[in-house]
């Protein structure tokens, strides 16, 4: 394999890393209002418990966007430049978004009005379901198709990007990333929030995965392989086998399960794709490919060696983090939750 | 405005502002895990309750900062494509690295730093501080090694092929002596800023508490005392290292980019020797060097630039000819240009902005240094200040290393225009690598768009600036109260009493710990 195929192999795994980790951390932010029951103080407790299955993950989970798209302009700047200023307006929803998110998972405890609480957790729940939307259509957008003309640049104005492939990625992102919220509260709490996180899963996981399998489906039609073709059926084997995993109350493995659904379709989808880092809708053979959008071979070598050394450490200690905080959490008692 | 001007302005404006939380974070987190490592030597309560007071402001501000880096990342690509085509080979993989190994190390271990208390051993908890903010002196690193490459292009050669410079020594971009000296001042830089909010934030409630008459026996005393003493030192150490930093870096900038210290100077024709200029007016407007009018110090500026007091410095006029000659009188007729294509080339950067943006630098730093000299004085052997001039002129000094930090950074990023990528004079005439800004923003976007996320982030930003500075305020006259003493609520738990360690229990029970945290 050429440094090229292997740093395309990198970006895959690394926007499929981001949307794994960050995928279940949107999820519970979108959730918060939904899973959420009785009386104001109770579901105030509610969604301060499903925060905190969050709270000390979500920042080292966004910094694999970061890592992706530093990644996508280390080794393929021409898909950068192409991409990044073509879908200029949802990357800038984007930012407003993951900023605003941000500051209100630290700036909602350090002041103990309910009222303030209540805004900063709202401003979590719409930046979060504002993100996952954008982060979808722009990948939906680069792997189904962006009006790029012969130069690399887009034609057709601030809104020709718009269209049917930023709506599917954008709903897939999303839809996933709820079920994955979902799964993942059933299995890091403990109580009603649980009961009612697992019900939410069960009830919609077949339907939340349709539009992922539906984007992976086409990428692999218009450009796939056998590999990309086994991979797309597994995911769809791997819905079933979530929703089984899910009626008899085995949270580990249905999260496993659909961990599995992302990774498989994200394969197909990489996989089917390659080398085509942007798809032009008007004509093919303006199409951004690994080819000519990457560095050359001395930047990619250093890349390599810097990353080989550094990225297994990274998984080292987020991975140990999460065994740090790998028990599940219980709603909190009313005289504690008063003096914390 | 066509949308070069507001792409810039887009960009300054949000780097600018990125850029006030920045040395904040980096000084800030390196004094706090000073504070958590005192408290764990010595056990003594006034650095443990140091390390949740500053440690709360701290992460306050870190978010903020977080959260306007992660435009930087993306606009690059967003407002300027071309930029990002040309130095691709370079550019993009420091900024990859910076976030493979720099940012994960910050933000997963300041995570566990706040999460930590309680839960995770002791030694282990504090060694988690220090990987935050070792990896917040990585990310430094990198992105200034990053800017340095555009200031001083080092490790590349023009790739016939592409047109680009392509990068032939790693090593070589990381160790450019423009990055070394711009790191080294950058990061001193960033401890007066944390020293003078220590000694702002301390010397406010030493006075208020001597006013109404509170003990000076007690833990709350003995943390303003401390927090006042270690940041005045802290300040005036970081004073002296910024000046050295800063001649160091500045005799580099005579060498790699002689217009913009000239321009600092409004030195106008080469003299030998040279003098510096204490004070310039000008006509309104125009920024021709012949029209601005200085009161100078003979010989001075020879030695800032040369270390003697007789080699010559040259002057604007000659410079812009001698930049004009070299690489054209006018940009080239081409459409990657925009409206520029065709117009005549000004080398001069805006005179009024690189004369005072330099000063502004420099004064505040003096000013900053001031305050801790007075910060010093006036506590020595258990004093306590009363005067309100002081008193209060100290806690409004804590912008004053913000603004010379930002003042710093606009008269280097200005000072560097008409270029993006500043050619290397070390470097042949014929392989010379440059880049200027007016080619390098993105072809395909239009104004309504930049218009469209100047004005939003802008908005957002100015919002979010009333709500952090509001919750830095407010937590500060608050000081450390019984049940707040913490560097995020919930931590440790309002049940410990301030002087207690917070206990670290097995992980086995450490199910009930949850039960402290703000979630």
């Amino acid at each position: 394999m050429d440094l090229q195929t292997l740093w395309f192999a990198a970006v895959a795994v690394l926007w499929t890393g981001f949307l794994l980790l960050e995928g279940f951390d949107f999820g519970v932010a979108a959730l918060l209002p939904v899973l959420s029951k009785g009386d104001p103080e109770q579901q105030r407790a509610d969604k301060s418990l499903m925060l905190r299955t969050i709270g000390p993950v979500w920042d080292g989970n966004e910094v694999w966007l970061v890592t992706a798209v530093g990644a996508v302009f280390a080794a393929f700047p021409g898909w950068y430049a192409t991409w990044l200023p073509a879908m200029y307006l949802p990357f800038v929803l984007l930012l407003l978004a993951l900023i605003v998110r941000a500051v209100a998972f630290e700036w909602r405890h350090q002041r103990h009005e309910a009222e303030w609480d209540a805004t900063w957790t709202r401003v979590i729940t719409g930046g979060s379901v504002v993100a996952a939307l954008a982060i979808g259509g722009a990948l939906g957008a680069t792997t189904l198709g962006l009006p790029i003309g012969e130069d690399g640049t887009r034609v057709g104005g601030a809104f020709s990007w718009v269209g049917w492939p930023v709506a599917l990625g954008a709903v897939a992102v999303l839809a996933y990333s709820l079920v994955h919220g979902a799964v993942f509260l059933a299995l890091k709490t403990e109580g009603p929030v649980r009961e009612r996180a697992r019900a939410f899963a069960l009830r919609w996981s077949p339907l939340a995965a349709l539009p992922l399998l539906a984007w992976a489906g086409l990428v692999v039609l218009r450009s796939g392989g056998l590999v990309s073709t086994v991979l797309w059926l597994v995911a769809a084997l791997a819905v079933v086998g979530t929703w089984t995993r899910l009626k008899v109350d085995r949270e580990g493995q249905a999260f496993l399960g659909w961990a599995l659904v992302l990774l498989a379709s994200a394969g197909a989808v990489f996989g089917a794709g390659y080398p085509t880092v942007v798809a032009s809708t008007v004509d093919p053979a303006f199409d951004v490919v690994v080819g000519t959008a990457s560095v050359s071979d001395y930047t990619l070598t250093v890349m390599t060696w810097v990353a080989g050394f550094g990225l297994p450490v990274v998984l080292g200690y987020q991975a140990w983090t999460y065994w740090v905080f790998r028990k599940r959490l219980t709603a909190e008692p009313e005289h504690q939750h008063a003096s914390a | 405005m066509d949308v070069l001007d507001i792409a810039r302005w887009q960009f300054g404006i949000t780097t600018v502002y990125h850029f006030l939380m920045v040395p904040l974070t980096i000084g800030l987190g390196l004094l706090v895990a000073v504070m958590h490592t005192l408290w764990v030597r010595t056990g003594r309560a006034e650095w443990l309750r140091m390390t949740r007071f500053w440690g709360r402001i701290f992460l306050i501000n870190f978010v903020l900062g977080v959260a306007t880096g992660l435009v930087q990342e993306f606009q690059f690509g967003l407002a300027w494509s071309e930029y990002s085509r040309f130095v691709g080979d370079v550019f993009g993989s420091i900024l990859a690295l910076e976030a493979l190994l720099a940012f994960f190390l910050e933000s997963t271990f300041l995570g566990l730093w706040i999460f930590g208390w309680g839960r995770i051993p002791k030694k282990l908890h504090l060694a988690t501080i220090w990987a935050a903010v070792v990896g917040s002196t990585i990310s430094a690193y990198f992105i200034i090694a990053a800017n340095s490459w555009m200031q001083h292009p080092v490790g590349v050669v023009m790739d016939e092929a592409t047109g680009r410079p392509r990068q032939v020594d790693f090593l070589a971009v990381l160790t450019n002596n423009t990055a070394l000296a711009a790191f080294a001042h950058a990061v001193v830089a960033s401890l007066m800023v944390a020293g003078g909010l220590l000694v702002g934030i301390g010397l406010w409630h030493l006075r208020k508490r001597k006013v109404a008459n509170r003990s000076t026996e007690d833990v709350d005393h003995a943390v303003w005392r401390r927090s006042v003493r270690l940041g005045g030192y802290v300040s005036l150490a970081a004073f002296v290292l910024v000046a050295l930093t800063g001649d160091w870096q500045g005799k580099l900038m005579y060498q790699q980019q002689p217009l913009k210290m000239s321009s600092a100077e409004a030195l106008c024709d080469t003299e030998a020797p040279a003098s510096f200029s204490l004070f310039a007016f000008s006509k309104l407007g125009s920024n021709e060097c012949d029209d601005v009018h200085s009161i100078t110090i003979p010989y001075i500026l020879s030695f800032l630039a040369h270390s003697d007091f007789e080699s010559p410095v040259p002057g604007v006029n000659q410079l812009q000819e001698q930049y004009a000659d070299a690489y054209g009188a006018t940009y080239p007729d081409d459409p990657s240009f925009g409206d520029k294509a065709g117009q005549p080339i000004d080398y001069t950067p805006v005179l009024a902005v690189t004369y005072w943006g330099f000063r502004l630098m420099i004064g505040m730093g003096m000013v900053s240094a001031a305050v801790a000299a007075y910060a010093l004085w006036s506590t020595r052997k258990g004093r306590v200040p009363t005067s309100r001039i002081g008193v209060y002129g100290s806690l409004l000094a804590v912008g004053a290393p913000f603004a010379g930090n930002a003042a710093g950074w606009v008269f280097t990023e200005m000072g560097r225009q008409p270029f993006v990528v500043v050619p290397n004079p070390d470097v042949p005439r014929a392989e010379q690598i440059y880049f200027f800004t007016a080619q390098a923003v993105s072809p395909g976007i239009t104004a309504a768009e930049v218009w469209t996320s100047l004005i939003s982030l802008a908005v957002l930003y100015a919002a979010l600036a009333v709500v952090e500075l509001g919750l830095i305020v407010r937590f500060a006259r608050t000081g450390i109260t019984e049940g707040d003493t913490t560097p995020t609520p919930g931590i440790g738990g309002g049940r410990s009493t301030d002087d207690e360690e917070p206990t670290t229990r097995p992980d086995d029970d450490a199910s009930d710990d949850v039960l402290q945290f703000a979630y």
